[in-house]
């Protein structure tokens, strides 16, 4: 039966629970960032932030298994589990990165001008795009959804149909 | 403080909602009324159509949903006599994926023996999910 997986070129594959598991970690950075946003200071929930929009930089330029949620399951999830059934081509997942990337960051960069002062009203910004992040990295974590890469293969689909 | 723990609490339960709409979605059989127009022949398809039912499976390369659904189904049709399952790349066949609306992979169509399509799925499917469809869509004349 010809399957469409075994194309050269191809990069490596990775066990599938690894980004679930790094998106639960996401999630509850992200149950910070929102807790957080009761403070009368923008800074400690714009802070935290930065440190998801950081590891979604890390992601969307390594792949979700080169982040530090990646280390974290190598290192204490992957030993305590049995070998993976089959491997996940690590690109639309590491799509889903960048698409996490410009949620966040674009509450990040409005965060920070809230945070500064220069426009103080911007603060809702923060717990939109933690929110909707919120919002993702659950579904991934708990249902194995991934919106990320189904707009990845949306895209795929877009693009050769054109 | 409490704001922002209605905010997380009503974002969770979105997200659940959300979550179980896909989750139900996934491998749902649709029967649709065969018609002459809505055919796959097997030089469409490469492959022989079954006695009883053919899935024709539409993948993508980086899919990975798409593995689990073909593993099921290629089981399925090893195991039952009259039942093929064939698997088709939709970046090799984009006139058939524009006809025939695939919007997502894997999305898969249940042929009856003359290649008239009885029904759709999408999503990966569950073994006992394929085993009633199967069930479904090849009983004489259930589908009309």
């Amino acid at each position: 039966m010809p399957s469409p997986t075994a194309r050269p070129g191809a990069p490596a594959g990775i066990d599938p629970r690894g980004p679930r598991v790094g998106a639960g970690l996401t999630a509850l950075l992200l149950v910070v960032v929102l807790l957080l946003t009761a403070l009368e200071s923008v800074w400690p929930s714009v802070v935290v932030l930065a440190l998801v929009v950081v590891s979604f930089a890390i992601g969307t330029a390594r792949g979700p298994q080169g982040t530090w949620q990646g280390a974290f399951f190598k290192r204490f999830v992957r030993p305590r589990l049995s070998p993976p059934t089959d491997l996940e081509d690590p690109r639309p997942p590491t799509f889903a990165q960048l698409v996490g990337l410009i949620i966040t960051g674009v509450g990040l960069v409005l965060g920070l001008l809230a945070a500064s002062g220069l426009v103080p009203g911007l603060a809702v910004a923060v717990t939109v795009s933690a929110a909707l992040a919120l919002v993702a990295a659950f579904l991934n974590s708990v249902f194995g959804l991934c919106l990320g890469c189904e707009m990845y293969l949306l895209g795929q689909r877009l693009r050769a149909r054109a | 403080m409490i704001a922002p723990v209605l905010v997380v609490l009503g974002v969770l339960v979105a997200a659940t909602g959300l979550g179980l709409w896909w989750r139900s979605r996934n491998g749902a059989y649709r029967a649709v009324v065969p018609d002459d127009a809505h055919r796959l022949l097997p030089a469409q398809t490469g492959t022989a159509p079954g006695s009883r039912l053919t899935f024709v499976q539409f993948s993508s390369e980086v899919c990975h949903p798409c593995r689990q659904t073909a593993r099921v189904l290629s089981t399925l049709a090893a195991r039952e006599s009259g039942v093929v399952h064939t698997e088709l790349d939709v970046d090799e066949h984009p006139e058939l994926v524009r006809e025939l609306n695939v919007l997502r992979t894997p999305t898969v169509f249940a042929l009856d023996p003359e290649g008239h399509i009885v029904g759709r799925f999408s999503g990966s499917v569950t073994t006992a999910q394929a085993r009633a469809t199967l069930d479904a869509a090849s009983a004489p004349a259930a589908a009309a």
